[in-house]
């Protein structure tokens, strides 16, 4: 879903229940600051009244805007070990880097799916089996991000074990 | 590839099927990822390229090898992409990314597996008019088979991951391309959009994400992806489409019995404007071309088909126009000759 003022991926999901009727806007990281803080200017009380139901855990909707940077600043630092994304670059670019990600981040991710999907939880079809475990497959990504960084620092003996190793993964 | 497509109509577009005088096509694509590599925004050429070639390989193990195009995009001429976007094979992001990207294309055009895209695959098949349930029961097929030799990659809790987490789940998007010319004339459309978010559907334009509606096509969509069966997400649309056709209909009744001048007007002035323009551009054309469509549907407009205003509606855009004339052409250019080719192709209204 992209910003409803621009084309980045929306990031923030925010719902309105001061008016008659809900009111659901969606905004990118940039956005979704000016539109808080248009809010709280117009309001006469609390910075945060009004958005009782924006993205379930977001510090965004928790937080006044003077708390929202640091705690923003502190999750968007996490990377993840496997494919190196940092939550910050998925905030900005709305793709993830890997499965991983998903647990990596899930503590940001449940309430932003929750508030997406209106579930948590899968309950369509699956594969008829699973064909890499999900250890073996994250092993996998890190291993060729590892044969890439190898090869660019042409350091092509520890290219050739890694090779080997994801061949051996593979198979 | 171009030139065996250029001789034949997207199977989408051959006006048949439930209820195709306002449902264009009705499609669902599936967002895969294989596990073992990174999504592909952080994937190497080296991964993107592995991608593609067990993708390849996997086609010719499943499909007939002559029954398919493969496509390697990234090397593709862009007036060749574009064509590919106009017959909503591909899609805009697959046109306009950087790297190793492919695109495997059934020679029917009713599937098209788009490698490297957003996901490592999108798998989306298309019908004309309004089948869904179709549809899924094509897709699901190719989906197993694919997945027999292709590692998913797939979470216990979350299901099929993809790259942006409003695709997670199923992986699904049902889309309906439906043509509401007497809802816009109206201006029921407004009311229209704002039940179909009370029930989490988008609207978008021709071109899918962020496009404007243009020629009063417009698209309609499942936003959610998770928690939903495949049936379920399918139903959502069943249960919806039928009242916006309904409701569509309603209107061209009332236009016709309360402002029939006025509709004949736009039609008869679509017409003569088609017919005798010498310079036109693809947006004015999509716009009286859907007034052409809305006369010939309600029998105002003779001698001409749905299926051949809609061969009109795809023939005229830019990549099409020129494929046709085999000739790059400059914009100026390529207004005049869609003047020329729309003069030539209406003579007998």
């Amino acid at each position: 879903m992209k910003c409803q003022k621009c084309n980045k991926p929306a990031m923030f999901h925010i719902t309105e229940l001061t008016g008659d009727k809900p009111e659901e806007h969606h905004f990118c990281e940039l956005h979704a600051k000016e539109y808080l803080n248009e809010t709280s200017q117009n309001s006469d009380t609390e910075s945060s009244d009004g958005l009782t139901a924006a993205l379930a855990d977001s510090p965004v909707q928790k937080n006044p805007m003077t708390k929202v940077s640091a705690e923003l600043q502190a999750i968007d630092r996490q990377v993840c070990p496997v494919c190196g994304i940092s939550f910050y670059d998925f905030r900005n670019r709305g793709r993830l880097g890997c499965a991983n990600d998903y647990d990596c981040f899930a503590k940001q991710l449940e309430p932003l799916i929750t508030n997406i999907h209106g579930a948590s939880e899968h309950v369509g079809k699956k594969p008829s089996e699973i064909k890499l475990q999900l250890n073996d497959s994250m092993k996998l990504i890190k291993l060729r991000r590892d044969l890439d960084t190898a090869i660019n620092e042409e350091d092509y003996k520890k290219a050739s074990k890694i090779r080997d190793e994801i061949k051996k993964l593979e198979n | 590839m171009i030139d065996e497509m250029l001789s034949q109509l997207s199977q989408w577009l051959q006006g048949e099927g439930l209820e195709s005088e306002i449902v264009i096509s009705c499609r669902i694509r599936l967002a895969r990822n294989l596990s073992g590599y990174p999504f592909v925004t952080r994937a190497t050429e080296t991964d993107r390229r592995s991608i593609r070639d067990i993708v390849y390989r996997v086609a010719n193990e499943i499909f007939e090898q002559s029954s398919f195009y493969f496509v390697d995009i990234d090397t593709l001429p862009t007036l060749d992409r574009m064509y590919l976007l106009e017959r909503q094979l591909i899609s805009r992001e697959l046109v306009e990314s950087v790297g190793i990207r492919a695109a495997l294309i059934d020679k029917n055009e009713s599937f098209c597996i788009m490698i490297n895209e957003e996901d490592h695959l999108r798998i989306h098949a298309t019908t004309s008019g309004f089948e869904p349930m179709r549809i899924w029961q094509i897709l699901n097929e190719i989906d197993d088979k694919l997945s027999k030799s292709l590692s998913y990659s797939f979470h216990p809790k979350l299901g099929y991951l993809s790259a942006c987490p409003t695709n997670v789940g199923t992986g699904m998007r049902v889309s309906v391309m439906l043509h509401l010319p007497a809802l816009a004339v109206t201006k029921e459309i407004e009311k229209v959009f704002r039940s179909l978010k009370k029930v989490h559907l988008a609207v978008r334009g021709l071109y899918g994400e962020n496009s404007q509606p243009v020629g009063d096509l417009y698209q309609i969509s499942n936003q959610i992806t998770l928690g939903k069966t495949e049936p379920e997400l399918i139903k959502t649309l069943q249960n919806f489409v039928p009242q916006i056709l309904t409701f569509e209909k309603q209107s061209r009744d009332f236009l016709m019995r309360e402002q029939r001048e006025i509709l004949l007007d736009r039609c008869s002035r679509a017409v003569g404007l088609l017919k005798t323009a010498r310079t036109i551009g693809s947006v004015e054309t999509l716009h009286h071309l859907s007034s052409l469509r809305l006369g010939v549907h309600l029998g105002i407009i003779e001698n001409i088909t749905i299926d051949e205003v809609n061969r009109l509606f795809l023939n005229t855009q830019p990549a099409h126009l020129q494929k046709i004339l085999g000739e790059q052409l400059s914009q100026n250019n390529r207004d005049v000759e869609r003047a020329k080719y729309l003069r030539s192709n209406l003579g007998s209204i």
